[in-house]
């Protein structure tokens, strides 16, 4: 029903009608934005948004917004979150533009350093404002990039879902599996933003190709919207007399889709085909059963389209939404965001998310008075300085793990099994 | 003495003695044990090689020993391996059927165990063993054999065990170099599981827990067919290395009390009672405290029982072992070891028995030999398959390959 009466003009509007925005944020979102082909999604708003000049200098975009205040310094957020936030809350409105007039929102970040964790989610929150439907396509940093890019990008995560309507998140590490020892890292980077833009290229297909069983924009909203849930997606593609099963294999196989797992844990399943001309009944028939059996007792939305260019080859994006039973409820009893009220509504925003322990909070609003403190604060800080202050603590004694000392050590679930149990468990023995 | 090619040896290398099984092969294919090698193993942690001098003597000394015992001479081995790098995993593959009449057929079978095998597994690992489970036609499952029903899909869920190549093959070319052939690598769990269990015990669902110096080793059997496998890289030596740092006392020392005053629980009568360790001329050195070394000791094998009944639960088993468990390995002699396992797995506890297998009663005793024992079992079963496939032919062949291979 809110969707209802947040956005009426687009239900009437025409499928073709529909202007669809894709924003880059950050180093990673901008370069990921440079690699969508220009003509492939002829008519789409690019927008690249970054704090630091030089990356937008070289991205060619179309609308590029420099967020610069001279806090920064010219320096960029210097990988911190808090500033990246900071600065996005002082330039809301201009952020706000930059969304308005679209009606989808899509959102190309890489999580994890200080512009993209920072100032993703209040761009979402921007987007939302707008009435636009917004999806978010993010990376979460490789596990060697350390803790605290993986807090930050964790962080924002939880931030984005609680404000976006979806958000589409492609852990790097899982990329993993899909590289060999001989990737460089210039192709690692390239393998994971690529599967990030074929999940772009995915929905902006879904979105505006037509269709021979046409997916509608409402069923992609319904599908999202206000479900503030972590979604899986996988785009596949093959050619030839077995395409058909050959897809189903690949999508089965799909290191995003937890090998196929993904796809029986979710609560909604969006399938959308895409052949050449030649693309044939029993084709979509074949593939939807197939993967209808491994869902059985989802809703699964599915369309298909003819793309005279495809073709021999067959493609399939899957969208796998994950029911978020947290998040979901602190989305009923958080008033929804369209306008009006801003300060009595951010109270109760703050109020919600303290009070809901573990769901993720949204991203904070601070008025003018409390931004300026927080930008001025953070730019006081020493740059190398930790985000937070932590208590050191030294070992009382040194635990000496005996004849294990040099070899490998057995961890489990995070604890070094080789350090004695009585020790591990605090058991004294006097 | 013996025919030579119904010798079967099982070779596993662990982490506080080397062990080789010689079995002999009757023709009805049942498996006698004549001969057992043994040798303290000083190069390995962690049930992998750290020193691979110490241990090619070991694996020689017990080799020869097997070979003195049983007169026979040892060509080939079936070698045992474990460490923490072994994962197993359920996989299920599918393929669907082609032919026009919807029979399946051998080549679906083969086609659809090939696509089951196809993981992801990273670079470096390769499978060690591959078990079928079920198979399941056009979602039905159950099927033990498809070949000749008809289906337009069929399934097989298999059971794959897969570790590190490099640390596998660091154990396969020590026993390559003493001039022994590798007929073929088993996980160290899966082979106590085989010498321990009857195939009843499979059907009813069991629990094999070989307790190990270097690693524990664990094997679900549920419906006849191998559920889960695991490897905990926490054994014996463990419970030595925390009794000596929690006595300070030498580490062999610390097994040497472990072996005399040990216990699985804390045994009530012994709180407040010391111990006086003397040196070698019998002056006291040290007192203890008996309660804290069994306490020590319960902790930490509790803490391994926790993860392995953690670990099941989370697969979803418990409820499936109802013949229950079968503790084996040198941590099965610790007194009050199956009170304590009962206590957290809840379920039956006793220590395994190798009742199928014939032969040296000394050896078939003792928990210890179980893996070996396994081991040979293994080759048994293996060999006994491939028996019925050869010719005479082949059989000139192979012996004469054999002669000139000398």
């Amino acid at each position: 029903m809110k969707t209802k009466t947040e956005t009426p003009a687009v239900e009437l509007k025409s499928n073709h009608m529909r202007t669809i925005k894709i924003i880059g944020v950050g180093g990673a979102g901008v370069s990921l934005l440079d690699t969508l082909d220009g003509v492939e999604f002829a008519g789409a708003g690019m927008v690249a948004i970054n704090t630091d000049g030089t990356s937008l200098a070289a991205s060619a975009a179309m609308v590029k917004i420099h967020l610069e205040t001279k806090l920064l310094r010219g320096l960029g957020t210097g990988g911190d979150a808090e500033r990246g936030q900071a600065i996005a809350e002082e330039q809301f409105s201009t952020l706000k533009t930059a969304c308005g007039g679209a009606d989808v929102v899509l959102i190309i970040s890489g999580l994890g350093g200080g512009a993209g964790s920072g100032i993703s989610p209040v761009l979402a929150r921007a987007a939302k404002e707008t009435g636009a439907l917004v999806l978010a396509f993010v990376t979460l940093p490789f596990l060697c990039e350390g803790n605290r890019r993986q807090q930050q990008a964790r962080q924002s995560l939880e931030q984005l879902k609680s404000v976006a309507d979806g958000v589409i998140c492609l852990p790097s590490q899982k990329a993993f599996k899909l590289i060999d020892e001989n990737t460089s890292v210039l192709d690692t980077f390239r393998i994971t933003g690529g599967l990030l833009v074929e999940g772009v290229r995915g929905v902006w297909q879904l979105l505006t190709r037509p269709g021979l069983i046409q997916i509608h924009f409402d069923d992609l909203c319904a599908l999202v919207r206000n479900r503030h849930s972590e979604s899986s997606f996988a785009f596949v593609e093959a050619s030839g007399a077995g395409r058909s099963r050959e897809v189903v294999e690949k999508l089965l196989i799909h290191p995003l889709l937890d090998e196929g797992r993904a796809l029986a844990d979710s609560d909604a399943v969006l399938v959308s085909l895409m052949g050449g001309k030649d693309l044939t009944m029993a084709e979509v028939n074949r593939v939807m059963e197939q993967i209808g059996r491994h869902c059985e007792h989802v809703q699964i939305i599915m369309g298909a389209a003819v793309d005279m260019r495809m073709r021999d080859r067959l493609s399939v994006t899957v969208i796998a939404a994950k029911h978020n039973a947290a998040a979901e409820s602190s989305a009923a009893s958080t008033p929804a965001t369209t306008s009006g009220d801003q300060g009595g509504q951010m109270i109760s925003r703050g109020a919600t998310a303290r009070s809901g322990a573990r769901c993720g909070t949204s991203a904070p609003a601070f008025n003018l008075e409390q931004r300026e403190q927080l930008l001025a604060k953070n730019a006081n800080r020493p740059r190398k300085a930790a985000s937070k202050m932590r208590q050191e603590q030294l070992p009382l004694a040194i635990i000496s793990k005996g004849r294990f000392d040099k070899s490998e050590p057995t961890v489990h679930k995070g604890e070094d099994l080789d350090i004695p149990t009585f020790v591990r468990r605090g058991v004294a023995l006097n | 003495m013996f025919d030579e090619s119904n010798i079967i040896v099982g070779l596993e290398i662990g982490t506080s003695k080397v062990c080789a099984v010689v079995g002999e092969q009757g023709d009805d294919g049942s498996l006698n044990i004549v001969g057992l090698g043994q040798s303290r193993s000083r190069g390995v942690r962690k049930g992998e090689i750290a020193d691979a001098a110490m241990v090619e003597e070991d694996v020689r000394n017990a080799i020869v020993e097997a070979e003195q015992m049983a007169d026979v001479e040892i060509r080939s081995v079936y070698l045992g391996v474990t460490g923490g790098h072994i994962r197993g995993f359920n996989n299920r593959g599918v393929h669907p059927v082609v032919s026009a009449d919807r029979e399946i057929s051998k080549e679906d079978v083969q086609d659809v165990v090939k696509n089951a095998k196809a993981i992801n597994l990273p670079a470096e690992n390769t499978i060690i063993h591959a078990v079928r489970q079920h198979f399941l036609v056009d979602g039905h499952g159950g099927v033990t054999d498809p070949v000749g029903m008809l289906g337009a899909r069929i399934e097989v869920d298999m059971h794959v065990v897969h570790g590190n190549t490099n640390r596998l093959q660091n154990a396969i070319r020590l026993v390559k170099g003493l001039q022994l052939k590798v007929e073929e690598i088993v996980s160290s769990g899966l082979a106590s599981s085989l010498a321990l269990l009857t195939s009843e015990q499979k059907e009813l669902g069991a629990l094999v827990i070989d307790i190990g110096a270097g690693t524990t080793d664990y094997v679900v059997y549920a419906d006849g067919v191998i559920k889960h496998t695991g490897v905990l890289a926490v054994g014996g030596d463990h419970v030595s290395n925390d009794l000596g740092h929690g006595l300070k006392v030498p580490l062999s020392r610390a097994e040497k009390l472990k072996l005399e005053h040990g216990s699985a629980l804390v045994d009530e009568t012994m709180i407040g009672r010391t111990l006086t360790i003397t040196n070698e001329l019998g002056l006291p050195l040290k007192t203890i405290n008996v309660e804290h070394l069994q306490r020590i000791m319960s902790l930490r094998l509790e803490e391994i029982f926790q993860i392995i009944a953690s670990d099941l639960e989370q697969a979803g088993l418990t409820d499936y072992l109802r013949a229950g468990v079968f503790l084996c390995g040198g941590g099965a002699r610790v007194p009050q070891m199956a009170p304590l396992a009962e206590r957290i797995l809840q379920l039956p506890v006793s220590i395994g028995q190798t009742n199928s297998i014939s032969g040296l009663k000394s050896a078939l005793d003792q928990p210890e030999f179980v893996t070996a024992i396994g081991l040979a079992k293994f080759g048994s079963v293996k060999s006994r398959r491939t028996d019925g496939k050869t010719s005479i032919a082949q059989g000139i062949k192979s012996t004469i390959t054999s002669f000139l291979r000398r």
